[in-house]
């Protein structure tokens, strides 16, 4: 995994609540055996018409969408399904940051785990950012904090060992192979 | 030491290095369940770094997203016909000889959706923990195990250390009183809980669901309820261990036996929360309330009794849900004419779910306006339904019985609902495209989905149980 200190961009903002992870990759795309390419896939149902077709009018395939890294999502961003798909295709578009009120425990953990760096914030922060799409901002996460253009700075919840594994590009197997004499210490204690 | 939630004893014996402020615990993980949708990456990544799948003995794995469930493909006498999902099964195939891991495949009689087959097999057990590549993953914990759904990454994890990296969450008590009414299910209450939770209302929390009504339910029904944890944003749902777990796992093929039972069994009954513990947040419920439910919208909290009507406002979402929906605020749900009805899914396949359709269908027909497909949980499931004579119920009533797999629930071996079409589903998710591309997905019990099969509308299964 790259190390990802800090991601300015002007944002993208889908507001609807509850986008579930079927919405954000549908699963006729996950009998892929590899994660790649799965960004032509994101949205699919929402940004493709019956014969495949763009929608001009979905976010993603408009001009603005082009080079954007931060999506700003309603409440409760990645219900659902498990599937790492869901940030593999995130990522695979560009983004790099997503922004919500609410973020679903799976989806949370399988975006960390590919740099794709989950940012919770207050109901207000969420409100300005709803009603200002396309407003640049900057996610630091040495800091855990979103900068906002008006100077504005929104701290958002990250754990000292994410941080850690974004900051240092570590990945969590790494870390947890370290520890192999301490599991066959339990495995051992425990007769597993 | 301060009285401890059933969670709370599960999680502390698991504890490789309990999670500090800097660092998360390491869980040691007893039981890994894996198929052929989130574990291919998850194997090139072993492949990468060259190390071994570390427990084989603790890894089961099995196909059931990207199956057919026609019996000529699937048993190999014509290739399966979705190309990429043929490539799936075989990447799966090819991955588990490679690694020595356990895989029940396609031909083999023990397979079947992995959270059905679990418990069949006796390997789902009070207190292990137990994970897979799969939100639903949470049906185990009806066994009073902590089981949750991984992604593809933490797959990799499991697969190589036998242990995740994972933050404690918060419990939830969600206390049951009273009893379900006759023609009211295990679904029926999940449904109203998700109802009364929202799809967020679990977010960081395992759930433990107690009470009187919970306690009369049997591990078919507990199995449904905490299969649906996760459509609450819960991480998992939990029934303590008692005498019906005891006796549903009792001379399960890889149950404890003899001596070992025993030594099981002592084990077991510990598992229990202490009078006294704290749960972070408590809901209670009334089952003599809960009437048949039904989903109206496109996520699981949207969900009203199906002698019920829509809500009258809303917010954009409400609106956009509805417009997908082709419904209007304020509709009653019953009367609403159907396409398409689907019994199965790790929610609602298992025996008594299709001894329930049976009730109902005996005797009826399928509307002849309603395509139904019944899809059993696993070929055990199969092979017992069959034994019955209910395979011969759901044929004479003009229903179609497949072979076991996930099917309709997500579409993804090519049993899909089209577009526009409106389909009564016991599965688990009623979201937009979830069953097929534009289509509209009600959720509901067995009872209801029969009931309403044989009218060819939204109908509540107390009018024809009378």
């Amino acid at each position: 995994m790259d190390s990802v200190t800090t991601i300015t961009s002007r944002t993208l903002v889908m507001a609807s609540t509850n986008i579930d992870t079927d919405q954000i990759i549908p699963a006729r795309f996950l009998t892929t055996t590899t994660r790649d390419g799965l960004g032509k896939a994101l949205f699919a149902d929402w940004r493709y018409d019956a014969e495949g077709q763009p929608r001009p009018d979905f976010l993603l395939n408009t001009p603005e969408a082009v080079g954007r890294s931060v999506l700003v999502a309603g409440r409760n961003f990645g219900c659902g399904s498990s599937r790492e798909h869901a940030p593999w295709a995130l990522v695979d578009f560009g983004f790099r940051a997503v922004i919500s009120t609410e973020i679903a425990d799976i989806f949370r953990s399988n975006a960390l785990k590919n740099g794709l760096v989950p940012v919770i914030v207050d109901e207000q922060a969420h409100a300005w950012l709803l009603e200002h799409p396309g407003a640049e901002v900057t996610v630091d996460v040495e800091r855990c904090v979103l900068s906002l253009p008006d100077q504005r700075e929104v701290s958002f919840p990250l754990e000292n060992f994410a941080r850690y594994c974004l900051l240092n590009g570590v990945d969590e197997l790494g870390f947890l192979l370290s520890r192999l004499p301490a599991i066959e210490e339990y495995e051992q204690r425990e007769r597993k | 030491m301060p009285a401890r939630t059933l969670f709370e004893k599960v999680w502390a014996s698991h504890e490789v290095v309990a999670e500090t402020a800097d660092t998360p615990a390491i869980l040691y993980i007893d039981l890994h369940l894996t198929h052929e949708v989130t574990s291919p990456q998850a194997f090139s990544v072993l492949r990468e770094r060259g190390l071994p799948v570390r427990r084989t003995d603790r890894t089961l794995a099995t196909l059931d997203h990207s199956t057919p469930t026609d019996r000529a493909q699937l048993f190999g006498e014509i290739p399966i016909r979705l190309e990429s999902a043929r490539h799936q099964v075989e990447a799966l195939e090819r991955n588990a000889a490679a690694f020595g891991v356990e895989l029940l495949g396609l031909k083999s009689e023990r397979r079947g959706i992995v959270h059905i087959i679990g418990p069949e097999l006796g390997v789902t057990q009070p207190g292990k923990t137990i994970v897979c590549g799969d939100s639903h993953t949470s049906t185990h914990g009806a066994f009073g195990a902590l089981a949750f759904g991984i992604g593809s990454t933490e797959v990799g994890h499991v697969m190589a250390t036998q242990c995740l990296l994972q933050r404690k969450p918060k419990t939830l008590a969600v206390e049951v009183d009273g009893r379900l009414a006759p023609g009211v299910g295990a679904k029926d209450l999940v449904l109203a809980i998700i109802g009364r939770l929202g799809v967020s209302g679990g977010t960081g929390h395992v759930i433990e669901y107690r009470g009187p009504a919970i306690e009369a339910l049997s591990m078919e029904q507990r199995m449904t309820v905490c299969n649906m944890s996760i459509e609450a944003g819960a991480r998992a749902g939990m029934v303590a261990p008692d005498q019906t777990t005891f006796d549903y796992l009792q001379e399960r093929p890889r149950a404890p036996q003899g001596e070992a039972w025993d030594a099981a069994l002592e084990a077991w009954r510990a598992l229990h929360t202490e009078p006294g513990a704290r749960f972070d947040r408590v809901l209670e419920l009334d089952a003599t309330e809960i009437l048949p439910m039904i989903t109206w919208g496109t996520n699981p909290g949207m969900v009203v009794p199906v002698t019920g009507v829509i809500p009258a406002s809303g917010d954009a979402v409400f609106h956009k849900s509805l417009q997908y929906m082709g419904f209007e605020p304020g509709q009653p749900m019953a009367g609403k004419p159907i396409d398409v009805v689907f019994v199965g899914s790790c929610t609602n396949a298992r025996l008594s779910d299709l001894r329930e359709v049976a009730r109902v269908l005996r005797g009826r027909r399928v509307d002849k306006s309603v395509r139904m497909l019944v899809v059993p949980g696993s070929q055990q499931v199969k092979r017992e339904a069959e034994a019955e004579g209910l395979h011969q119920v759901f044929i004479d009533a003009g229903a179609e019985w497949r072979e076991s797999g996930c099917s309709m629930c997500l579409g993804m071996n090519g049993d899909t609902v089209a577009s526009g079409r409106y389909s009564v589903s016991t599965s688990n998710r009623n979201f937009e495209g979830r069953q097929g591309t534009g289509a509209r997905t009600m959720l509901a019990s067995p009872l209801t989905a029969a009931a309403s099969a044989v009218t060819g509308r939204i109908t509540d299964p107390r009018d024809l149980l009378a």
